[in-house]
């Protein structure tokens, strides 16, 4: 018995030796990588950008979730009056301008036009005056609390996803660029922790999907990296906006885990960490996702 | 209770009585591996029936095992996945001990294997009340059955090429 299996196994060794491309360790490349050309050329978005530096030996180039979708999907996003997110961007930029809470402010009362929050999302999450890692969520709240006087959003409402859609668009074409060393640091370490942790009863870690396997197919799934730079996404399958944290949920709740909260500290240090993985791809949002 | 429900519930209590002793099988934390991750004996008494392995394997509620795994004459699995290899001619280069070790704990034959244990219940990190997102509570439920696993192996043993 033991010699037919050492012998199963040295043939498998050697079949590995033979056949590099064996599926199991399939990274398998996207066929093309042209940019997503938004608006008839209006804007042009990179799909494929050299890995950031902390992904030394895991990644040469990363890749925009876009290029493994569908080109129905795909073709969503080239025009925005296609891309079915862009309501919600409106929807978004309505609420911005509207009075709200005890101090009769909006949000436009302190920060004038919308335009001024470009930039803002390429860097979040990020580390507060307090030391405490803030996604974009945190800190509209904290203005609506504390300046506004007004209720705090559901994370996953769509009132918050709209304004962190409206947001993230000014910063469309900019790249991901998160902090990860100085004060971010821990929170770093820890989102990395939790992204080679194995959850669940299927014992799977995100890296198991998205860092050894994107481009392979999961059934109907077509596997990305599971970048962040497209959130909050449209996703056609919920038919609404889709936050980063619910993603999150959702593939952890695929492994047959007990998931974290949207909103919770982990999940803030695992954004953290996972923007960190997309440092250099530009900010896409609002993307398409099906 | 009527007399009919209070004998029909006895017979049910019967029939469990007499259940337990004819289908023997070994629970998940019982199960001896060999040293290479094998599983010589079978799971439980019966046999394990191919036709009805096969269907498991394709089923998206039970094995899923179309999620990551092909075999070419399974036109009627609908998006096979490529995560692990073909399985075409498994049953060639696996006896029935190895296939019944890689598909309750694959982990014991491939170290670090992305491939789930399907009869296991116990040793996990935020183990799930299934799909819920909810925590579970271990012993979990195994994933497939000692009669389905062995229903999944009979069918792997039939993949010759
Ligand atoms: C069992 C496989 C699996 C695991 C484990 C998994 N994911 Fe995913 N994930 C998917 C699939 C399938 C999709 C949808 C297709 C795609 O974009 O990859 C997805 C999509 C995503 C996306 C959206 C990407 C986009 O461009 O829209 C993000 C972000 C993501 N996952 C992050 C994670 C993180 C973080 C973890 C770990 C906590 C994780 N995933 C674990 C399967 C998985
Ligand atoms: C999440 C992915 C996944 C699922 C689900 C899965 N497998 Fe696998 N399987 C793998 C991987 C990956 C390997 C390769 C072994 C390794 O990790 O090196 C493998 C290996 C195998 C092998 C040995 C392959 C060979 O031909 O040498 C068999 C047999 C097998 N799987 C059967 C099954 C069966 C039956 C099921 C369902 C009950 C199943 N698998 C479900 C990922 C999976």
């Amino acid at each position: 018995m033991v010699s037919i299996h050492l012998y199963t196994r040295a043939a498998l060794v050697s079949a590995f030796a033979l056949v590099p491309a064996l599926p199991i360790m399939a990274e398998t490349e996207p066929e093309t990588t042209d940019p997503i050309v938004i608006n008839g050329g209006e804007i042009e978005l990179p799909t494929a950008v050299p890995a950031p530096a902390h992904l030394d030996g895991v990644f040469d180039q990363i890749y925009s979730g876009w290029l493994f979708r569908d080109s129905e999907t795909q073709a969503m996003q080239l025009d925005d009056f296609e891309n079915p997110g862009m309501i919600f961007v409106d929807q978004g930029i309505d609420d911005w301008n509207a009075v709200e809470g005890e101090a009769g402010k909006s949000c436009a009362s302190c920060h004038e036009e919308i335009e001024s929050m470009k930039g803002v999302r390429a860097v979040m999450p990020k580390v507060n005056g307090n030391g405490e890692l803030w996604s974009l969520e945190d800190y509209i709240n904290d203005c609506r609390t504390n300046r506004m006087q007004a209720e705090a959003l559901d994370w996953d409402g769509d009132r918050m996803k709209n304004l962190t859609a409206a947001i993230s668009v000014q910063s469309r074409g900019m790249p991901m660029n998160v902090a990860i060393d100085g004060s971010a640091k821990p929170f770093w370490e820890k989102g990395k922790e939790m992204y080679y942790t194995r959850y669940g009863q299927l014992e799977l870690a995100c890296a198991n999907c998205h860092e050894d396997h994107y481009g392979d197919w999961i059934r109907a799934d077509h596997l990305s990296q599971g970048m962040t730079n497209g959130f909050p996404v449209y996703r056609l399958k919920q038919a609404a906006l889709v936050s980063q944290h619910n993603r999150f949920r959702g593939c952890i709740r695929d492994t047959r885990a007990e998931t974290f909260p949207m909103g919770s500290d982990e999940f803030r240090a695992l954004e953290l960490y996972v923007a960190s993985r997309g440092n250099g791809l530009p900010v896409e949002g609002v993307s398409v996702r099906h | 209770m009527p007399r009919h429900a209070t004998s029909a519930a006895m017979a049910a209590m019967m029939a469990l009585a007499f259940a337990a002793p004819l289908a023997a099988e070994t629970a998940p934390q019982d199960v001896a591996f060999t040293e290479y991750g094998s599983i010589e004996a079978p799971l439980i008494d019966s046999a394990g029936d191919p036709e009805e392995g096969a269907k498991i394997y394709a089923d998206k509620t039970s094995g899923n095992c179309v999620a990551c795994h092909v075999i070419s004459d399974r036109p009627d699995a609908e998006f096979q996945g490529t995560i692990g290899p073909p399985l075409d001619g498994a049953g060639d280069r696996w006896e029935a001990a190895q296939l019944r070790g890689i598909v309750v704990d694959a982990k014991k034959t491939f170290p670090e294997s992305m491939m789930p244990g399907f009869y296991k219940t116990s040793g996990y990190i935020r183990p799930g009340d299934a799909f819920t997102g909810k925590a579970g509570t271990e012993p979990l439920p195994p994933i497939l059955t000692a009669q389905q696993v062995e229903d999944v192996v009979a069918y792997l043993a039939t993949l010759k090429e």
